[in-house]
């Protein structure tokens, strides 16, 4: 199919991978992202890594936002990345949120996590950085 | 008409299974991608043989809950299941907040189920102006039954009796007394009515009343609504629930309704869709046409009223027939 026109929401899918019962986060984010006009896909708590890459694929979203407060980000963040390569769909572009430690983050972002926000980070700054990420203009 | 031969590739990749391709296809549907357009019409004539099977009711009765347990049940028997679940668009920002994916339960690895979120995007009725032709694209991908979850809806959404073939009207006890069963509307449209979180005190006085509103009288095609019981916390009645439904399935071969269902449904289908778009082309031409625009000011000026606006514009362009 041909490149989506501009006009066409974003789709975006928001995920906990892991196993942490906190969701508030995702769920301020999914909804400061609903209110800025995207198609916010929310796959909810305890997603495998299996899990979100075939949301992503049925749900052919522009974005992947995932949330986590667990410390399991260094074994889950590269699993999906890796998985997204697997399936060719590398280029969906994959940000996340939650409690990273700042050497973690250097990492994840070395490893290919487009962007990732800390605690306090403006609900601005996080949409205008889904919407650059997700028109590929990052 | 193009000279190009056989169907295009993106046609092709989704009849033999590519789950990328067919995500895709979903996608420019949904958009109004010209692109879409060739590849839904080479997969039409292999469409019309499955059950299309409408969940719908009010918001909170337990669709999606229901719509998991469905889908556990069908591919316990090696069924495969194509799934849409539709929730409704923003009137002020356009957005949406997809949530029915949470309900769903099934193995990551399991390609015999595809599911698919749609915003409703601007449309009234319970599902979005695209969700019908999603539904056959997931037909043509060659999974043997398709479930289409509406917005929860109110009395008057109806619109899922568009698309699917057999249509369940969800409730839950204690959504009213038997005077609101007889309303029209949603009571109307149902094959199968279930009464869900069938643990809760007041089940049986609401299944009462839908089998004493079910024996009233016969749907329009002559079948006799049945109701059925279900709980999904531990899930009870989901095997009844699909009996109802592939007994409906079953009465619309054997009567012929199907054929005549199908009928129907296309023939509003066409209607729909020249309707949307002379109503599209009508909108812009009073904004953009001089000639439009003068008298739109003469209705807006009180000289001329909409009704007898219409019937000129209806007499210049159709010859008034």
């Amino acid at each position: 199919m041909a490149k989506r026109s501009k006009s066409a929401p974003i789709r975006v899918l928001i995920a906990k991978p892991g196993l942490d019962g906190h969701d508030r986060g995702a769920k301020v984010v999914a909804r400061a992202l609903r209110d800025a006009g995207m198609e916010v896909i929310y796959a909810g708590l305890r997603q495998t890594p299996e899990d979100v890459v075939r949301a992503a694929l049925e749900e052919d979203v522009d974005l992947i936002g995932l949330s986590i407060l667990s410390g399991a980000h260094m074994a889950l963040f590269p699993r999906i990345l890796a998985l997204l390569k697997e399936q060719k769909a590398g280029r969906i572009p994959v940000f996340a949120g939650g409690i990273i430690p700042d050497e973690d983050a250097r990492r994840l972002k070395k490893a290919g996590v487009r962007a990732i926000f800390g605690p306090g980070t403006s609900l601005e700054e996080i949409v205008s950085t889904a919407r650059r990420l997700a028109r590929g203009a990052a | 008409m193009s000279g190009s031969a056989g169907p295009p590739p993106v046609a092709r990749a989704i009849r033999r299974g590519d789950r990328r391709a067919l995500a895709r296809a979903i996608t420019a549907v949904e958009n109004g991608d010209p692109a879409a357009a060739p590849v839904v019409r080479a997969l039409y004539p292999g469409t019309g043989h499955i059950p299309m099977v409408g969940l719908t009711g009010p918001l909170g009765v337990g669709k999606s809950s229901l719509l998991s347990a469905l889908v556990g049940l069908l591919r316990g028997q090696g069924r495969t299941v194509g799934a849409i679940a539709v929730d409704p668009s923003s009137p002020f920002s356009g957005g949406s907040v997809l949530g029915d994916r949470i309900r769903l339960e099934r193995r990551a690895d399991d390609d015999g189920v595809f599911f698919r979120s749609m915003a409703s995007r601007g449309e009234a009725g319970g599902v979005a102006a695209a969700t019908r032709e999603v539904a056959r694209l997931l037909e043509a991908a060659g999974f043997d039954v398709v479930f289409v979850e509406t917005v929860g809806s109110g009395q008057a959404d109806v619109a899922i009796r568009e698309i699917a073939t057999t249509s369940v009207v969800v409730l839950v006890p204690h959504l009213g007394d038997e005077v609101q069963t007889l309303k029209a509307g949603l009571f109307e449209i149902a094959d199968v009515f279930d009464v869900n979180k069938a643990d809760l005190p007041g089940a049986d006085v609401a299944a009462r009343d839908l089998t004493e509103l079910a024996a009233m009288g016969k749907t329009r095609d002559g079948w006799s609504s049945r109701v059925v019981r279900t709980s999904t916390t531990t899930p009870t009645g989901i095997a009844e629930l699909w009996e109802a439904i592939t007994a409906h399935e079953r009465f619309l071969d054997d009567s012929g309704a199907r054929v005549a269902g199908e009928r129907r449904r296309l023939a509003a289908e066409i209607a729909g869709r020249l309707r949307d778009r002379v109503g599209h082309e009508v909108t812009e031409r009073l904004e953009r046409d001089a000639e439009l625009r003068e008298l739109l000011d003469r209705v807006v000026g009180r000289k001329v009223d909409p009704w007898s606006a219409a019937e000129r514009l209806y007499r210049d362009w159709y010859g008034g027939r």
